[in-house]
Formats: structure tokens, sequence, C-alpha cells
């Protein structure tokens, strides 16, 4: 086995030992349950806000997960000083980093895969029947897939850079950024000002364009992503993931550690 | 050095002290809670109206969940409706805004603008009395879901029901046709609007789509009463045509239904939809009877 | 070709927030290991001797100079497959098994799967630690961590053996285990650098020593010469002698210390020691033992480090034969 999927595989296996990991899952589980309660306020509403409690819950407690687990990969493996028996090793720092980022993709993949089962099974409950259109929303859950796969690479280069808690605050709010970058551009562009508007352009392409992989309203709706938007966010992520993890193995490979 | 020495606090029964006050506090705190509450109601209602948000505001603000929020939104609208006619209260004041947002938040969540269509058109104590803001709504609404032509359905029916706009109705049932997928009846509807303007048939069959087509059971209801009051209204109408014929026929009026019954122009007094029998008004017109459940007010 | 070359290895840290003071770490270490010696990296703590081991293994950067491993330059990461480290007190994955966390180090090897359980069997068998292999390490006292840390730097069978304070926090029995591992090593032909404070371990086990202090190298070369360097005397201890015999050997010895019946007699010169050894057995004195009395390298060690002379050794190897001409 590769040494970057021996050190995915391991760091999966930590993942998995988080027991915050559960709680998330059981809360979004719980949540996705519930929503077949709310849903029977109103019956035309019923399966549209099954699909938007779910998918919101999924995408909400994947995130977290993957900024709490994320500052932590590299963080954590220097305070405790792991970091040193696996350097001595013949591993490249680069491979370090490749595989950290992958192992905990990994555990985002599995448990977003575990909460997507139970909400079919929630959907299968309130509607007796499951129909093709159903699959639908894993379109959505694919696209939220590709944010948790930027949330993860984030993370992990702040967890290069600087503590834990930083780096969740920092994630956080890039995240948040990310997902006002339309807004923010569309503001700049109405003050008027050359500077204030070629900075927000700037801006906007810069950092992680989050707006680009909501899809949930969408697909409550039924209504499918369309085949070029699924190729051109693929890209998208395959190429920002690819830039971040460069910034994090660039920090990395000058790292000392004393 | 702990065992021998002197007793500790919560060896002193120190325990039992420290429960006893939680406990009290707590059953403090409730009526003090409720005394707050009720302080505060008064506050909370200006506050009601005072801090409805944009939704287009919320909705860059939502980051991809604005389905979620719509959900929510369109939870309070029928939570608030619910509550105001349990409360009897002819004011929905807050009705259109609310629905304005849920919108906002989610343009494709046509079971609002339909809800709007039906509530914000109706006059008090059935609904706000806003039929403008309601065509508002539903233009909105068409302009987000160009396909779905029961919205160009609802639009017909505000200008021929609420605002008696014949000619306007006739043309939304008409271009409402030419969707995709429109129902037939909809250009036969256009015609007939177009031709004779408000009859009870054209109002019969748009109130009966309406109760077919409902999602809510708020309008399945709103439907269901007002297709009783439209069968009342057309019995009532046939009643004083033999009413018409026994004072032709008798040169008298009838004291009370029984004499048409009797003189074989009714087979027995016949009961309106809600099963209370008709009777006759002191005007000398057919009427309900005061245990009736359909009401006539709809129709107006 | 050497197994370590180091050659004017400088560290500075810049300490201090705004008017940065560069500390230096190591200054100028110029070293040479040769293949198969136990070589010894001596100092008072924080003289740089875990700086020293961290730039070898590319955990840290030099400032200025170079340095070889097994021929190869530092940042040739293939190279590690050939080398063993033990870092300072170390830690591992809490909730690993010693068996689990030696066979992920394995697998950053690239060991076989079969290859890989046998040795990890092999490891914690020969290191004791059979009994736990299934325990987390979370678990482990700190001797058996140490010994999980050995079994980790020894899974790929180096030839080259990296070990920083080894014998910390280990108790007496501990810290012969790790010592017969050590010599266990050098006698399958193994190169073992360590770093200690310890001077007693390093005397027993080392071929050639180096005695860092604060960066910079303060002395280095073969154990055995260094403790031939000054005084060299001949303890005999006899059992109960007369007072006679004392009187006849007294031009010899240089002082007689008395220990129940016994008498530990030191001769300076070592052309006297037969002399002194011929009347006691004329004299039918018991002879108890006869051994030679060296400088201890804690001695040397002390008068380097207090010194702070920056002296070579062949230099102080000269100063000390020109003394031993003088007395003559």
């Amino acid at each position: 086995m590769s040494r970057v999927a021996s050190i995915a595989l391991h760091t999966f296996k930590e993942s998995v030992r988080e027991r915050v990991l559960y709680n998330l899952i059981a809360f979004a589980l719980l949540l996705i349950g519930a929503a077949i309660l709310f849903g029977s306020i109103s019956v035309g509403v019923e399966e549209i806000i099954l699909v938007n409690l779910g998918l919101s819950s999924i995408s909400v407690f994947g995130l977290l997960m993957a900024i709490f687990i994320g500052i932590g990969l590299v963080s954590k493996e220097i305070e405790r000083r792991t970091i040193f028996s696996i350097l001595s090793k013949p591993v490249h720092r680069a491979e370090f980093i490749v595989g950290k980022y992958l192992g905990l993709l990994l555990t985002l993949v599995i448990n977003t895969a575990i909460m997507t089962a139970g909400f079919y099974v929630a959907l299968l409950y309130q509607k007796r029947t499951l129909r093709l259109a159903d699959l639908l929303v894993l379109e959505a859950v694919y696209f939220i897939l590709l944010q948790f796969a930027l949330v993860v690479g984030l993370a992990l280069l702040f967890s290069c850079i600087s503590t834990p808690v930083l780096s969740a605050v920092f994630t956080l709010c890039l995240y948040i950024i990310g997902n006002l970058l339309g807004d923010i551009r569309w503001f700049g562009q109405e003050t008027g000002n050359a500077l204030v508007e070629n900075g927000t352009a700037v801006l906007y392409y810069l950092l992680p364009n989050f707006g680009n992989f909501n899809a949930i309203s969408q697909v409550s709706h039924g209504e499918g992503i369309p085949g070029y938007l699924l190729i051109s966010n693929s890209l998208y992520a395959l190429l920002y993931v690819a830039i971040l993890l460069s910034a994090s193995i660039m920090i990395f490979e000058e790292k000392e550690f004393r | 050095m702990r065992a021998g020495a002197l007793p500790t606090f919560l060896q002193l029964g120190g325990r039992k002290t420290a429960w006893a006050v939680l406990i009290a506090c707590f059953l403090a705190l409730v009526p003090l809670q409720r005394g707050v509450d009720r302080q505060l109601t008064a506050q909370r209602k200006l506050e009601e109206s005072l801090y409805l948000p944009s939704g287009k505001i919320l909705r860059r603000l939502a980051m991809g969940h604005e389905g979620l929020l719509a959900n929510i939104y369109w939870t309070r609208v029928v939570q608030y409706f619910g509550r105001k006619k349990l409360a009897h209260s002819a004011r929905f004041d807050l009705l259109g805004r609310l629905l304005q947002i849920t919108t906002e938040l989610d343009p494709q969540l046509v079971i609002a603008y339909r809800f709007g269509a039906i509530f914000l058109a109706e006059k008090p104590p059935g609904g706000a009395g806003q039929p403008q803001v309601a065509l508002q709504l539903l233009r909105r609404g068409i302009v987000a879901n160009p396909n779905y032509w029961r919205l160009w359905q609802d639009v017909g029916f505000i200008y021929y029901w609420d605002l008696k706009d014949y000619a306007s109705a006739a043309r939304a049932f008409q271009t409402g046709s030419e969707r995709p997928g429109a129902h037939l009846w909809m250009r036969v509807l256009a015609a007939t609007v177009a031709a004779e303007g408000g009859n009870i048939a054209s109002s019969r069959l748009l109130w009966s789509e309406i109760y077919r087509q409902a999602d809510d059971d708020q309008i399945r209801r709103s439907a269901f009463e007002h297709l009783q009051a439209l069968r009342a209204q057309e019995d009532l109408e046939e009643i004083n045509k033999l009413l018409g014929q026994y004072r032709q026929k008798q040169g008298r009026a009838p004291g009370s239904l029984q004499d048409l019954v009797a003189g074989g122009y009714l087979p027995a007094i016949p009961r309106d939809p809600s099963g209370a029998p008709y009777r006759l008004a002191p005007e000398g017109s057919a009427g309900l009877s005061q245990g009736s459940k359909v009401d006539l007010r709809l129709l107006q | 070709m050497l197994a370590v070359e180091t050659c004017d290895l400088t560290k500075d840290y810049s300490i201090g927030f705004f008017r940065k003071r560069p500390k230096r770490a190591l200054d100028g270490l110029s070293l040479r290991v040769e293949p198969g010696e136990v070589f010894g990296l001596l100092g008072p703590n924080g003289a740089g001797k875990s700086t020293t081991l961290k730039i070898l293994l590319r955990l840290i950067f030099p400032t200025s100079g170079t340095a070889r491993i097994l021929g190869r330059e530092l940042n040739d990461v293939s190279m590690h497959a050939r080398i063993g480290y033990l870092p300072e007190n170390p830690y591992f994955y809490d909730h690993l098994t010693a068996r689990e966390f030696l066979n992920y180090v394995g697998e950053l090897f690239g060991l076989g799967a079969t290859e890989r359980r046998q040795r990890v069997d092999r490891l914690l068998d020969r290191l004791g630690l059979a009994s736990s292999r299934d325990v987390a390490l979370r678990k482990f006292s700190k001797g058996m961590v140490q010994r999980v840390g050995l079994a980790q730097a020894l899974i790929n069978d180096p030839e080259l053996i990296f070990l920083d304070e080894p014998m910390s926090g280990l108790d007496p029995l501990g810290r012969r285990e790790v010592r017969d591992l050590i010599l266990d090593l050098k006698r399958q032909g193994k190169t073992v650098f360590f770093s200690t404070h310890i001077l007693s371990d390093a005397e027993m086990l080392c071929d050639r020593v180096a005695i860092l202090n604060r960066g910079r190298l303060q002395g280095c070369g073969d154990l055995r010469e260094i403790l031939r360097l000054g005084v060299a005397a001949t303890e005999i201890v006899l059992e109960n002698p007369p007072p006679e015999a004392l009187k006849e050997l007294s031009p010899f010895n240089r002082s007689v210390v008395w220990t129940g019946e016994r008498a530990r007699l030191e001769i300076a010169d070592e052309a006297d020691v037969p002399k002194a050894l011929s009347t006691a057995l004329r004299l039918g004195v018991r002879i108890v033992s006869l051994n030679p009395v060296k400088m201890s390298l804690e001695d040397y060690f002390m008068a380097r480090i207090e010194e702070f002379s920056h002296t070579p050794l062949d230099q102080d190897l000269k100063a000390v034969a020109q003394e031993k001409e003088v007395k003559r």
C-alpha cells in the first residue's frame, strides 16, 4: 500500500474515534426524523420540507465535522510530537499532507453516506415508495461533498499555520465569506468606486466560491442539476483543492519541529 | 487528612440545603417568567410587524439553506393564518409580508402563491381583502415559474371572483390555457367568461378546481365552504322561482315552505348542503335557517 | 563512506518578538562517525544535542553548513529507509496498540504484510513487549513507551540508528536492557549514534564521543584515548598489610586508604607497579586486586565544560604528553 494511502487510512481510523462525530451524526439523523413531523403541517410541502431539512442538516453537520477534525490534522501531530516518528521515516512531507487530507475526506464521505441513507429511510417512510427521480437528491449531496472537500483543504492549510482555535475561526470566516462572494462583488460594482470594484473582483476569483455549490432548494422541487454545472463545479473543486494542498505543502516543507 | 477531620459542608446535611435551594429557585422562576411574558406580550405584538426582515437579505444570509428558511416561513404563514382564524380576527395584516418573504426565499414554493391567491384576496373575515397585493404576488410567481399554468388560473380567479373584472379574468384564463399541460376546461372557461361574465356555473367550476387541486387544508376547507354557498345560492334561486310560480298560481304568498310541499311544488322541505332545512324568510324570499353552517357572505 | 558527516553545521534561532536577537543553538559543528561504531554525543542540557539530531533527521533545517548521512544529502528522504530514529521523550499515537502502531510504521517503510507481521512480532518479543502487544499505547508506562520507540526505530533493520537520550526516564533494569541492545546492534555491525547527558552510559558503550557545550564542540575523539588523558595511576588493594610492608612500599605509593581490613594503595608511576607487586608478594601480603585508575569521563567532561576551551583534541594530547615529559 502506498505511503499516502497508509497515512490516509490511519487518519481515517483516528477520525472515526472522535466521539463528537457520533454526536453530530445522531443529531443529523434526529433532525431528519423530526422533519417528517414538521412536514405534516401542510400536505403539499411534506416532501419539500424533508428534502430541505435533511440536506441542510447533512450540510451543516458535515461542515462542523470537517472543521472540527480538520483544524487538528497537522497541529495535533505537531503538538503531540507524533510527527517525529512519521517524518523520520522515508515519507515526503508532501505525502504526509496529501494523506492527511484524503483520510479526513474519506471520513466525511462515509459519514455523509450514512446520513444520506438515513434521509432515504425517512423519505421512504414518508412517501411509502421511492421513485427513480428521488435519486436527484444525490446530486445535491455530491455538491455538498465538494464543499466539504474545499473546507477540509482550508482547515488543513490553517492547521499548518496556526492553533486549532484560530484555524476554526479562519475556516468558518472563509466559508461564510465564500458564500457571500456574489453579493460582495455585486456590492463592489454598485459603489462605482473603481478601486473597490476591482478589489472585490479580485476577491471573487481568489477566495473559494461556495455559492456555486448551493443546490438544495433546486433539488427540493425535483429539479435536476444541469450536466455542465456538475462538471464545472467538479473541476472548480479539483483545482481549488489543488491550490490549497499546494499551499499547505509549501508551508509544511519549510516548517521546523523543535 | 480528610478522613478524620471536620465533616465537610456536604456531609453536614448541606446537600439537603443545596437541593432545597435549587428546587425553590426553579419554582420561583415559573411565575416570574409568566409575569415577564405578560408584560412583554404587548411589546412583542408590536415587534411582530416591525421585525419582519427583507426576504432578499435573508436569502443572501441563508448560505445555501434558503429552501429551509422558506419552509420555516411557510410554516409561520400557516400558523399565523390559523391563529388569526381561531381568534376570529378579521385582520391579516402580516399575511402579505410573510408570503412575500417566503416567496423571495424560494420563488418556486408554488403553494405560497396559491395560498395568497385565495386568502390575500378574499374579503374579511375570510381573508386579508388585498386582491391587488395577491395579484402582485402571483405575477412574481409566474415570472419564477412560467410553466406553472395554475398560477394563471389563480390570476384569473382573482379577477373573476374578487375584482369582478371579467375581461381581465378571461384573458388570464386564456393565457393560462396555452401553457404546457393546462387542462382543457381553462380554454372553455376563458370563452365562457369572455362571453357571459360571471355566472354560477363558471364560479362552481373554478371553486371545484381549487378544491381538487388544493394542497393545503385551509384552502380545501375554504373551497368547500364556497362550493356549499354556491350550491345553496343555486337552491335558493330555484326555490324563489317556485315561490314566484306559487304566488302567480295561488295569488298570494305562501306562509312557509311547507305550503310549497303541500302544493306539490316540492317533494319535501329541501335541505341546504350543510343539512339544515331551508326556510321562508320574513321578507318573503327563501333563506337559510339559523342552524345552517352555510355562509352566504362568502359570495359577496 | 562515513556513516555521518557534518561540516560546519550551524543553527540560529531568532528569539524575541520585536527586536529579534539571534540565539545560536549550534556553532560550526563538524563531526565524523565511522560505520560500525557506537558514537556518543555528550553534553549538558541545552548543549545542542537534540538540535543536532533533529537537523540530521531533517526535522529542522541548518542555518549554514552541510551534512551527509550514509553518503547521501540530508534532503534525500529515501535514505530514511536505512536509518532508525528514537526521539527524546517519545510520544506515539495513544489510541493504537503497540502492534497496530508498529504495523503502521512498517507500512510507511513499504514492508509487505507478512514481512511486517513477522518483524513486528519479533521486535515485540525481543523488547519484552509481547504480552502488551494488543494494549493501547496510552496505557503504557514510560519504560514501555521507550521500548516501543526502540521497536519503531529498528523495524526496518536499519544500518544506522539515531537515539536521542535513549535512557531517559528508565529504571536501572530498563537502562541495562537498552545498553545490552546497543551492544547487540554493534555486534550486528550497525552504527549507533546516541546522545546522552549520562556519562557512565557513554563510558560503557561508546567507541568515540563528542562533547557539546552551548552549541560548540568542546572535544571529540576515541574514548579510550580521552580516558588516558590525565593522571594515570594504578591501585593495589592489599588485605591487612603489616606496618612494615607499608613502610617498604611507601616510596612507590602516593596514598593509602583504609577500608576495614583492606588498604588501597595508589601508585603513581606505571614503572613502579611491578616493584610494588614483588615487594608485596615477598612479604606475603595478600593482594586483593590490581586495577588501573583512569580519569573518568566525568572528570574530563567537567574540565572541558568549565574551561570553555576551544582547543581541539590533538592539542590536548600534545599538552599532556609534554606534561608527562616534564615530569620525567
